[in-house]
């Protein structure tokens, strides 16, 4: 295998600990909850641009430590984003080749399946969270995913 | 959009098990260690482990929010400092006031109940944290404080600033700890109405700067600018601490109950530094009997420990306002039967067990106690030559 097929690890294990960082970064409240959920999109990023590099093991890796972080049962984000990665790694092929305003709304769909499945384990788990609020980052994610794509493109293009 | 630089991947993988199979594998694992860890929290090591590993990536994201605190405090202006101490010195003044007339009340207090000396304050120690700017979970309320286990922090534990009551910790790692903040929509504080002792559950929002109390009845009596203390109930909390100030009273004729809302005493909103409090395990209003949490539930006395008040040891009420008023008539009303007996650690705990409240010399809520004294009664110490000035002439 050449370099130009290796798949890009390294770098995805770098975007992914950015992801992380821009997830558990503290900011004002407000703007929390606008907070894109990073570490997700790049997940989702890696799912549909090389799936082999990372695929579901990646998923519910970064599901676990989000698990950690977030303080939540540990298996809770690991089950959605295995979930919304498997569906990514399916479909990567068709996913890659629709246009960006598609593309975001797979990424809107996707996001909302996520925070569904987080929604019914934390009613699952006792602590429900009903608040509107937890649901306004799937947009914000849709809405920065061309951004997200175009910088996440840059880190490991042959080009 | 950029196409994805996808040129290099071929489709299908056609190595090992199938994505499908995975799946259904990595599922499966998530499922089963959510319900060990869940329903069975056999996982509190790993836990444990796994938050101690994750602290330091922690630290390092708030590395620049505590380094800006620090930039600001290095630069403040001689005149910022100034008016600073100036102020302290003036609050300074204020809780000095305030303590000699506690400690007079908690000896005249002490007398009354036939002890020979004032119980000792509730509040044993605490630590000051700092909390860890840090992202936890964006609609609930946390907080990560930079104190855990090696600290001796346990779970559960208290948690307040210098103006009231903040939380109780929840999940304990060996550096650092995971806040439940009073407003979190989750959590649930026993309270009592300062002036009337109805008492009650004030709970979370989500909102930064209240909490609603929808168990008080269309008809209580309650208004906006009451205080509300800790009433001792529940197990965790001690009694008598300041909570909250009711901002907000609807009586709707068609709802059984008042729409009542209040505001938090504790700075929920720019806090850097928490108390984390320890309490006495053997003083009969320890809130809980710090070493077995656990047993919280089983101890709970039956029936409402209101409704037997003489069973329950007399219950002085010095916190700061109220205090020079109102904690002689009640103790000495119950004297005779004010034995020094103790009930078992864990009973006391659960129940509104007597108990200098609030204003501990030590300082722990003194300076909670002390803005909501002001409006009620300004300074505590002229109170009392107040009657005997009026009877003389």
């Amino acid at each position: 295998m050449n370099a130009r097929l290796a798949e890009p690890r390294g770098r995805m294990l770098l975007t992914t600990f950015i992801g992380l960082i821009l997830t558990i970064l503290p900011l004002p409240q407000w703007l929390a909850l606008l907070r894109p959920a990073f570490l997700v999109l790049a997940v989702l990023y890696w799912s549909i641009a090389a799936p082999r590099a990372g695929g579901l093991a990646l998923g519910f890796a970064s599901g676990l430590t989000l698990d950690v972080f977030r303080g939540a049962v540990l298996g809770q984000h690991a089950l959605a984003l295995t979930t919304i990665t498997y569906v990514a790694v399916r479909e990567h092929q068709k996913i890659r080749s629709k246009p960006a305003f598609q593309q975001m709304l797979i990424v809107l769909g996707a996001l909302i399946v996520y925070e569904f499945i987080l929604f019914a384990i934390d009613g699952w788990s006792g602590h429900p969270m009903t608040s509107p609020l937890r649901w306004v980052h799937a947009a914000t994610g849709a809405l920065v995913w061309p951004l997200a794509v175009a910088l996440l493109e840059r880190s490991h293009s042959p080009r | 959009m950029p196409g994805f630089a996808a040129g290099a991947y071929r489709p299908s993988p056609g190595r090992g098990t199938s994505p499908g199979f995975r799946f259904t594998l990595y599922a499966i694992l998530a499922i089963v260690l959510m319900f060990v860890d869940q329903r069975r929290g056999w996982l509190a090591d790993v836990r444990y482990v796994l938050s101690g590993a994750a602290y330091p990536l922690q630290l390092a994201v708030s590395s620049p929010t505590e380094a800006w605190r620090w930039l600001e405090q290095i630069f403040a202006t001689r005149a910022t400092l100034e008016a600073e101490n100036a102020q302290l010195e003036r609050e300074q003044q204020t809780l000095e006031m305030r303590q000699q007339r506690f400690e007079a009340l908690a000896r005249e207090n002490g007398e009354l109940r036939g002890l020979r000396d004032a119980l000792p304050p509730v509040a044993d120690h605490w630590i000051v944290a700092e909390v860890v700017e840090v992202e936890l979970d964006s609609p609930r309320r946390r907080l990560l404080v930079n104190r855990g286990a090696r600290n001796g922090v346990f779970k559960n534990q208290v948690v307040m600033d210098a103006h009231g009551l903040l939380g109780q910790t929840m999940r304990v790692g060996p550096w650092s700890a995971e806040v439940i903040l009073i407003t979190d929509p989750e959590h649930a504080v026993p309270v009592e109405i300062e002036r009337t002792g109805v008492r009650t559950i004030a709970l979370g929002t989500g909102e930064t700067q209240a909490l609603a109390l929808p168990y008080l009845p269309a008809n209580a009596d309650v208004k906006s600018g009451d205080l509300l203390l800790t009433s001792g109930l529940g197990g965790v909390f001690p009694q008598g601490y300041p909570v909250a100030r009711i901002t907000d009273v609807r009586h709707d004729t068609v709802q059984p109950s008042a729409q009542v809302r209040a505001r938090p005493l504790a700075q929920l909103d720019r806090m850097h530094e928490v108390m984390l409090v320890w309490f006495k395990g053997d003083h009969p209003a320890a809130p809980t009997p710090t070493a077995t949490s656990a047993s919280i539930d089983k101890n709970l006395p039956s029936g409402d420990p209101a409704y037997q008040p003489q069973s329950v040891p007399p219950r002085p009420k010095p916190t700061a306002p109220a205090a020079s008023t109102t904690p002689a008539p009640k103790p000495a009303a119950h004297a005779a039967s004010a034995t020094p007996r103790r009930r078992p650690a864990g009973a006391a705990g659960d129940q509104a067990a007597p108990q200098p409240r609030t204003a501990e010399p030590d300082g722990s809520a003194a300076p909670a106690a002390a803005p909501a004294a002001a409006p009620v009664a300004p300074p505590p110490t002229p109170r009392e030559p107040a009657p005997t000035a009026g009877a003389n002439p």
